[in-house]
């Protein structure tokens, strides 16, 4: 980067904003993330724009291009009524998750607003999407915009030769499916030969190692079954259990069109750019939260902005980090920017002033002095889940005043588990990190087999944690959409993960009508 | 960095999203403005609508777990006197969870009604849709003011924003290569050649030559312009006549003594409607308005349905006067022929053998379609009499023939009787 010059004075003095002073806050922005927090961001498109289109943007989930579904129109409406009913107020940015980085600001705000807003989504979130290991892994920064344009196209293609209401359905049954159209971990790699041999040898040398003889004498399992042996060569086949629904479909669906099928892989990419995000949400708005916190803070030391702009700012900044508690009748759940934020600037106090208790908990940062480093390693390496289970401290659970409720459908009352003490904090800490765990919030679905030489019946089951069943109309909505997209009759078992038993079966649905 | 401003880029993004949206939920959205035009006054029919529709049809399902059964674990910020062990009773009611579960922030809304606004010209598409003049055939095409415009052809002449670019564009390339204009890369390729020769200094007989060639070939890409006006063509749209089907609506009202403000305005409200409904969707639909009491008067639309009047009531005067303009200026020949009476059944007890007579030998035959409201008090006659008018009009009704007759009493029967006389089935039904 540049050598930075500070300049001299208020980057601006009044609460209008123009091109000249975006770009002056920027470049002083840039001047302290980079310089002196250590960010490492996508280069920066900051595009200005109406209330309207931001209204626009929210219903296509905040891309600049989107293909054309009545959903959207659907969630158009309803934003709008509530906006102009002034029961909701529209978010200060949207950031997309491309290279360059495109945050939207709108115009009615202040300048103030604008800082803050440049601050925590062109530098807050869009380091966070350049480093974090999840966002490298699945999302492709650089292509996304050009892969969203083709998919436009492509189904306003679609639409003109084969009908709006063709299409449609096909949308209808992959959104039905979006979130189960995701792979969760990385596929096979194309194979290596020199890669291939190295591990044959390593196998080799293990097995030598490890030769023993007595196993030659251990009684072989009967021999199985000409079914079985079928129903696994099917399974290898169709490389069954397969847990991402819309994959399967798109690859093994009898009847579909290959247009039909690129549908389905429109969506489930688009599914899969957005897995990240739904992993991340503490982590990903903590981040913006903590920078755009520290870069106004700076900025105001270095006397750059003005008191009154810092104290604009903050006022924002305490409503967006407000928390009610549990029995406030504002309180929502737990607000990921307060608890991302609360952690964040808890691991900078540990690293910068630690307690004996934080060199307890956590020895391998506590007084390090570098609390800019330590963070960005741990917004580079985690996921929601991991983060907290990491660095949720004592102290923060104290300040929250944390509390684990257990809740059984049977019993009467809510248990409290577990408190902000001694004993108490490690269960609290572990059933937080759980909520946030991205397996338990989907169901565990997976497609395990299909009746090819019978009647094609496709059969998914339902793993369930906890006794906790599916929404039991929803789900029939959704097994229709599958059984239009199979062509055949679907089947869903719902079986208890700890015991294997089966609790509900639904039955068999057939296709309403034929896609295809 | 890059700033973009895109606050200009072009609005209604979201307006094809919309329109799919509408067309999704039709049915319900149909239902929900029949619903709500029969509470509302005509006058804010012009407006906008709040609706509200059922959520049932615009369901975006997927896999989710039951809201209830099972054993689930929490975390919750904000305790104050609970310690470890504690019970918690539950809210007596299965929802919610007392704020017990944070997953519990439902991102659908559950089972309420979607409420959206609909534009004024979404609500009134909507809530006359389906809905036309009955038996409207094509009678000669005198008037044919409309035009389209249709692709014909190019032309050397034109205004620029119709210029074609690509006929254009291929002509000026077909002539360039027929009078061999040089191209550019030739041109550049002889510069480079000669700025080489002159720097090298060798082989001065080549760089004469060169420069020999070049200046030809300046002088040929001068004499041979990239784009000749000859190249130029222009789209050619030509007008098309588009044929007009011609209708005149005739409005009769009422505006007796014995018309109560109540049954004005039913009447009033009814013939807005009409009139409503046929400015939208009619561009060629003349409209007379004819009121009467003892005598009738073609009057315009602001005194039809704004200034009052009062005196007695003789039904004919209006079928005559109908007639009278109807000979006047529109020849059943050429025009198809609407009529609509509001009246609330009275009339002087001699007129009705006039009446009668008039409408059946002179007025119904020239007409296409003759609908009659009779706008009654709110509260029925205890008798259940019906009136002088309705009686005599009765005779006249045939199965299968133009003339229609349907009773109102209170406001929200209006749009159910609007739609059921003009609604398309009607109209098939009829023909």
């Amino acid at each position: 980067m540049a050598v930075h010059e500070q300049p001299r004075g208020l980057l601006f003095d009044s609460a209008d904003w123009d091109f000249d002073k975006v770009q002056r806050v920027h470049d002083a922005i840039a001047g302290i993330a980079h310089g002196e927090m250590g960010l490492d961001t996508y280069p920066n498109q900051i595009e200005v724009i109406t209330a309207e289109q931001m209204l626009d943007a929210y219903s296509s989930i905040g891309m600049p291009l989107m293909y054309r579904h009545w959903s959207f129109g659907k969630r158009f409406a309803q934003d709008e009524t509530l906006y102009r009913k002034g029961m909701r107020g529209l978010a200060y940015e949207i950031v997309i998750n491309s290279s360059p980085c495109i945050s939207y600001i709108m115009e009615e705000n202040s300048m103030a607003m604008q800082t803050l807003v440049i601050a925590h989504a062109a530098f807050g979130h869009n380091h966070f999407f350049k480093n974090n290991t999840l966002f490298r892994q699945w999302t492709d920064a650089d292509g996304i915009l050009d892969y969203m344009d083709f998919a436009k196209a492509f189904i306003a293609r679609a639409e003109e030769r084969h009908g709006h209401q063709a299409v449609e359905r096909v949308l209808d049954a992959a959104h039905a499916l979006m979130n189960h159209g995701v792979h969760k971990y990385p596929r096979k790699r194309v194979m290596d030969l020199r890669e291939e041999q190295r591990r044959e040898q390593e196998r080799l040398a293990y097995f030598e190692q490890t030769y023993n003889d007595l196993w030659r004498t251990v009684p072989k399992s009967p021999a199985t079954s000409q079914g079985s042996k079928d129903l696994a060569e099917r399974k290898r086949r169709l490389r069954l259990p397969e847990e991402n629904l819309l994959y399967f479909l798109e690859k093994n669906a009898p009847k579909l069109q290959p247009w039909q099928r690129e549908i389905l892989r429109i969506v489930r990419n688009i599914s899969q750019y957005f897995y990240p995000q739904r992993q991340t949400k503490v982590m990903n708005e903590g981040c913006a939260t903590m920078v755009h916190y520290h870069v106004v803070n700076r900025l105001h030391e270095l006397d750059l902005i003005s008191d009154g702009t810092l104290m604009e700012i903050l006022h924002s900044h305490t409503n967006v980090v407000f928390q009610p508690d549990f029995d406030d009748s504002r309180y929502g759940g737990l607000n990921p920017y307060a608890l991302g934020f609360g952690m964040m600037q808890d691991i900078r106090r540990i690293c910068l002033e630690p307690t004996r208790e934080d060199r307890d908990w956590f020895p391998d940062f506590a007084g390090n002095g570098d609390p800019w480093g330590t963070l960005r390693a741990a917004w580079a390496d985690y996921r929601d889940e991991s983060f907290l289970l990491q660095f949720l401290s004592p102290a923060l659970i104290r300040r929250m005043r944390l509390f684990a409720l257990h809740d059984d459908e049977e019993a009467p009352d809510y248990h409290v588990t577990a408190i902000h003490n001694e004993r108490g904090y490690r269960e609290v800490r572990k059933t937080l990190a759980r909520m946030y765990d991205v397996s338990r919030m989907d169901p565990d679905i997976q497609i395990v087999d299909v009746d090819l030489a019978g009647d094609r019946r496709l059969i998914l089951h339902h793993r369930v944690e906890h006794g906790i069943l599916l929404d039991e109309d929803e789900t029939l909505l959704v097994l229709r959409h599958i059984a239009n997209l199979w062509g055949y009759e679907v089947r869903l078992v719902e079986i208890d993960a700890a015991t294997d038993m089966t609790l509900r079966e639904f039955d068999d649905v057939g296709p309403a009508v034929v896609l295809g | 960095m890059n700033i973009i401003d895109r606050r200009l880029n072009p609005k209604g993004k979201s307006l094809a999203n919309r329109q799919r949206f509408l067309r999704r939920a039709r049915q319900q959205i149909l239902k929900a403005v029949r619903e709500a035009s029969g509470e509302r006054s005509i006058t804010d029919i012009a407006g906008g609508e709040r609706i509200s529709i059922p959520a049932d049809g615009l369901k975006e399902p997927g896999f989710r777990r039951s809201s209830h059964g099972g054993v689930r674990d929490a975390v919750v910020p904000g305790n104050k006197e609970y310690v470890e062990g504690d019970l918690i009773p539950k809210p007596p009611s299965g929802g919610g969870g007392g704020g017990g579960s944070a997953d519990g922030s439902p991102s659908g809304g559950g089972d309420d009604d979607f409420r959206f606004m609909l534009s004024k010209d979404e609500f009134l598409d909507i809530f006359l849709d389906d809905l036309e003049l009955p038996d409207l055939i094509k009678k000669n095409i005198r008037r044919s003011e409309s035009y389209s415009l249709t692709r014909a052809g190019f032309s050397v002449t034109g205004s620029p924003s119709n210029l074609n670019l690509t006929r254009t564009m291929r002509n000026s390339l077909s002539r360039r290569i027929a009078l061999r204009r040089p191209r550019p890369a030739d041109i550049q390729a002889l510069e480079d050649e000669i700025r080489a020769l002159e720097d090298s200094g060798r082989d001065p007989e080549r760089l004469s030559e060169a420069r020999l060639l070049l200046d030809g070939l300046l002088a040929r890409s001068r004499r041979v312009p990239y784009i000749d006006p000859l190249d130029v063509r222009y789209n050619r749209f030509e007008q098309v006549p588009k044929p007009v089907t011609q209708a005149v609506m005739f409005c009769l009202m009422d505006v007796s003594g014995s018309m109560t403000e109540h049954m004005k305005d039913l009447a009033k409200r009814f013939f807005m409607l009409l009139y409503l409904f046929l400015t939208r969707r009619y561009s060629h639909v003349d409209i007379v308005f004819i009121r009467h009491t003892h005598e009738a008067k073609e009057v315009d639309e602001e005194t039809f349905f704004y200034s009052t009047e009062t005196g007695g009531t003789v039904v004919s005067t209006a079928l005559a006067e109908m007639r009278k303009v109807m000979a006047e200026r529109y020849s059943p020949g050429d025009w198809n022929i609407y009529a609509a009476q509001a009246s609330d059944g009275d009339n002087t007890s001699s007129d009705n053998a006039t009446a009668a007579a008039l409408l059946e030998d002179a007025i119904l035959p020239m007409c296409q379609y003759f609908a009659y409201i009779e706008v009654g008090a709110e509260y029925k006659d205890w008798l259940g009499r019906e009136t002088d008018l309705w009686r005599t009009y009765k005779t006249l009704v045939r199965p299968g023939g133009n003339l229609a007759m349907r009773k109102v009493r209170v406001r929200s029967q209006i749009f159910p009787v609007f739609r059921d006389l003009f609604s398309k089935e009607r109209a098939h039904g009829g023909s």
